[in-house]
């Protein structure tokens, strides 16, 4: 080739031109004919590609970061969130174009089936098509468990499991999917080199040949053509341009927009809040009710309630009999198309594919979320009746004193009734779910950082994790805890039959213990066996003589018990812990009754002073409230959470026992600087 | 097709460099993106570098031959902390009768490898490009290390704790430059 034109640019152009034939293959690639000109709704193909080379160029920068194992996926999603600078956006992105991809997807089929793009001669072209969508639908499937968290765990399991159905091959599939029968490290290995090797490779593959038969064939064009031919480049290639630019700023709205909002509001923003959520760590002992795949798969989640009561047969049908139906279905869209009203069956089915998964969606989130949108007023009668009868229809109707007309009336509210509990469970469990990931995260910034047993190990040691769940499961049913100034304290606190153990050993705790009106109330010993007990009458009939116990006295007391507990004592009332020692110690005031350091009383007659309500008393007396040094025979119900018969296991380990112990008491790891401060 | 007008020409250039402007922005995004957070190892700092116990005097014979012991510190390897792990290796030597003790870093002034000693020949040797070292460290030519061995700070207390000021250097210059 002579060289056509001089300059060192157009020189070097020649020589590459000459040796790669570059001008003649971007020719080619540019200049497309596009019968009837260039239009906007062909521009969805290549605004898949865009994401899809999107989610390549991500994926590979969060590779670089990224560590697939048990003690270090979530760790390691953890630092790129919140850690590496810009990590957050990086990984919002790749996270909200997944989503985006799974929507272009679904607008692209739709303008293939409704042009009649799929028609012969396209017919392998669009087969080709579908297989891509499998491999975008499992890269999203499989990306879910990547960070480890909460969500992606649980989801993945059922996943799994529904895997596990399939006739014949299920069981070893799984197996082969999970990398053993135990979710661990190669669950995440495999996910890991499906999610970013096999996948993609076999997607970069079907794409190609994809775009190699759809040149081939041409671009189809929507008839009737109005308007003269134009040029892929630059016509066509402009609009698609510009479609990419509005679905990369969806994206980027979708992250930014939080923090807009706040900014707005004057709030500080926490980079690591934005973008894609990540939750606790996996916990295969921890329920998780907020389980729900991500909202493109909620469909078929909802899809699998519909065959509620059909037992293994229902999942069967629900998870691999429909959906492949639906796909025989697409696949044979090609041949249906050339018969009479083909087209027209093709277009109709698709519509109703994605319309009955909009449906099933909204009816998921409808379920979901109920609790928010409906109108409880009107529900106050039957939602009492429900609580009062448990739900039981013949107490219902002797509630209502034989009102079978009403009777059967509030029976068809409580059908609400009962979604409006299982929305409010799972908000609840949303709600913990967030409180949990917050913890996590709070956690992982200590100074020690995350200790090599990862994570959970962490999470599993704290007491504030830890704490209030083993409470509401072995103590809950006796103890309140609740900050007795909150707003239903009061009918918290009458409802439970043991005291209320918010702020124990701290000053406000002492205090109401000593206070008449109090010892005998329900957050004390009101309602227990003790409520006639020596205490409640030593406290109702002894401290109020002013001249045996003026008020000085029963300050110093209240102080030498916060000082015993290791709580801080009340600068107003610290002057006074050594007076309080010698009263707790004396015989004719405390220590009539309780041992209290040497003061020399036998144990048995009444709780054990020394050390009360510090870590160590306060684990004894969990692990066994009916030893001598607490309240021996005259325990009243409380069980030794600590104690076994030989050989079988306590209801508490000692581990749980401390835990609870140091919520009590209200040790653990707190920030220096509150998370959202500068 | 008929040529296009001098209009149509210029639309069509306008259309090319606006194409070129919309998919270079939104391409620009995630590879931006993506770059940032791979050089956030850049906007790192490595650890300050400060004294650390590594052995009692007693266990260092007074013969003026090297022995080897362990660096032992808290590490913070990005998302992990490990509490009091070996993060590396100095040889320590005295002189008969003396208190003072030599330290010197196990690592390699040319390459990085871990330096041996051997015990044989009376001398450090390194096991991968074979640079020689005296017990003192000093450079023994022809070597490829472009350096001796590097000293490092090292003071005993009164009980006989010996302290050493643990730092990396930057391998394969003839200076001894503190790396991180």
């Amino acid at each position: 080739m002579t060289p056509s034109r001089q300059g060192p640019f157009a020189r070097l152009a020649d020589f590459l031109d000459d040796r790669t034939g570059y001008r003649s293959l971007l020719h080619e690639a540019l200049y497309e004919r596009v019968p009837g000109g260039a239009r906007w709704r062909y521009v969805w193909g290549s605004t898949l590609v865009f994401a899809f080379m999107t989610q390549v160029i991500t994926g590979l920068f969060l590779w670089a970061s990224y560590s697939p194992s048990a003690q270090t996926a979530w760790e390691s999603v953890y630092f790129i969130q919140h850690e590496m600078a810009g990590g957050w956006l990086l990984r919002g992105i790749h996270h909200f174009m997944a989503q985006a991809m799974v929507v272009l997807l679904a607008l692209h089929l739709l303008q293939v089936v409704i042009d009649g793009a799929y028609k012969a001669p396209r017919e392998v072209n669009f087969w080709l098509g579908l297989v891509l969508m499998m491999l975008v639908l499992g890269m999203a499937l499989t990306g879910y468990l990547l960070p480890w968290d909460q969500k992606g765990y649980w989801a993945t399991i059922v996943a799994t499991n529904l895997a596990g159905i399939v006739p014949f091959v299920g069981p070893s599939l799984q197996q082969l999917v999970i990398g053993g029968s135990e979710y661990g490290h190669h669950t995440l290995t495999r996910f890991f080199a499906i999610h970013a090797g096999f996948l993609p490779a076999a997607l970069i593959v079907f794409l190609v040949v994809h775009l190699a038969v759809f040149r081939r064939h041409g671009l189809h064009a929507k008839q009737p053509i109005t308007k003269p031919d134009g040029m892929f480049w630059p016509d066509q290639l402009l609009r698609d341009a510009v479609a990419m630019l509005a679905v990369m700023a969806v994206v980027l709205g979708v992250i930014l927009v939080p923090a807009l909002r706040a900014m707005l509001a004057g709030e500080v923003v926490v980079p690591g809040e934005l973008g894609a959520e990540l939750g606790a760590p996996a916990d295969p002992s921890l329920p998780y009710a907020a389980a729900r795949p991500e909202w493109y798969f909620l469909f078929l989640f909802q899809f699998l309630k519909v065959f509620e009561g059909w037992g293994a047969t229902g999942e069967f049908v629900g998870a691999i009999v429909m959906p492949g139906l639906i796909m025989t279905v697409m696949v044979l869209m090609p041949i249906v198309g050339g018969w009479r009203l083909g087209h027209r069956f093709n277009v109709a089915f698709t519509l109703a594919v994605l319309a009955g998964a909009g449906l099933l969606t909204a009816m998921a989130l409808n379920e979901d979320y109920y609790a928010l949108w409906v109108n409880r007023a009107g529900l106050a009668e039957a939602e009492t009746l429900f609580d009062q009868t448990g739900g039981d229809a013949e107490k219902l109707l002797v509630a209502l004193g034989g009102d079978r007309a009403k009777a059967s009336a509030i029976e068809r509210q409580w059908t609400t009734v009962e979604k409006l509990r299982r929305s409010e469970a799972f908000l609840t469990a949303v709600k913990q779910a967030k409180t949990d990931a917050a913890r996590a995260v709070e956690l992982a910034g200590r100074p020690e950082r995350i200790p090599p047993a990862g994570m959970l190990d962490l999470v599993r040691q704290d007491p504030l994790s830890q704490g209030p769940r083993i409470f509401a499961q072995h103590c809950g049913s006796c103890h309140a805890h609740v900050d007795p100034l909150a707003a239903d304290a009061e009918a918290e606190i009458a409802a439970s039959s043991a005291p209320n153990l918010h702020g124990f050993g701290g000053e406000g705790w002492v205090r109401g213990l000593l206070t008449p009106a109090e010892v005998a109330g329900p957050a004390y010993y009101g309602n227990t066996a003790h409520r006639e007990g020596d205490m409640v009458s030593f406290v109702q009939n002894d401290l109020v003589d002013e001249a045996t116990w003026p008020k000085a006295d029963i300050d110093a007391v209240v102080a030498a018990l916060v000082a015993e507990s290791g709580q801080p004592v009340p600068s107003s009332i610290a002057p006074r812990v050594e007076h309080g020692r010698g009263l707790v110690a004396a015989e004719e005031r405390c220590g009539g009754c309780h041992t209290f350091r040497d003061n020399g009383v036998a144990l048995g007659t009444a709780p054990d002073l020394t050390g009360w309500g510090g870590r160590d008393w306060l684990v004894a007396i969990i692990t066994d409230p009916s030893h001598e040094r607490f309240y021996g025979d005259r325990n009243d119900r409380m069980p030794s959470f600590g104690m076994a018969a030989e050989g079988a296991v306590p209801p508490l380990s000692r581990k749980q026992i401390e835990l609870v112990a140091d919520w009590l008491r209200g040790e653990w790891y707190r920030p220096a600087v509150p998370r959202g401060r500068p | 097709m008929t040529r296009p007008g001098p209009d149509a020409s210029r639309r069509g250039f306008f259309a090319k460099v606006l194409a070129i402007a919309c998919g270079g922005l939104a391409t620009a995004v995630p590879c931006g993106a993506g770059l940032f957070a791979f050089l956030d190892p850049l906007r790192r700092r490595g650890e300050a570098s400060t004294f650390r116990p590594v052995a009692d005097l007693a266990a260092i014979p007074d013969d003026g031959l090297p022995r080897q012991f362990s660096v032992i510190a808290d590490r913070v390897d990005a998302w992990t902390g490990f509490a009091a792990e070996p993060i590396g290796a100095v040889y320590l030597r005295r002189e008969k009768g003396s208190r003072e003790v030599e330290a010197l870093s196990a690592t390699c002034p040319h390459a990085g490898c871990f330096v041996d000693l051997d015990k044989g020949s009376h001398c450090f040797r390194c096991p991968c490009h074979n640079s020689t070292f005296t017990l003192d460290g000093g450079i023994v030519d022809p070597s490829p290390s472009p350096r001796a061995m590097d000293a490092l700070e090292c003071r005993v207390g009164a009980r006989g704790e010996v302290e050493v000021k643990w730092q990396r250097f930057r391998a394969g210059v003839a200076d001894k430059v503190v790396q991180g």
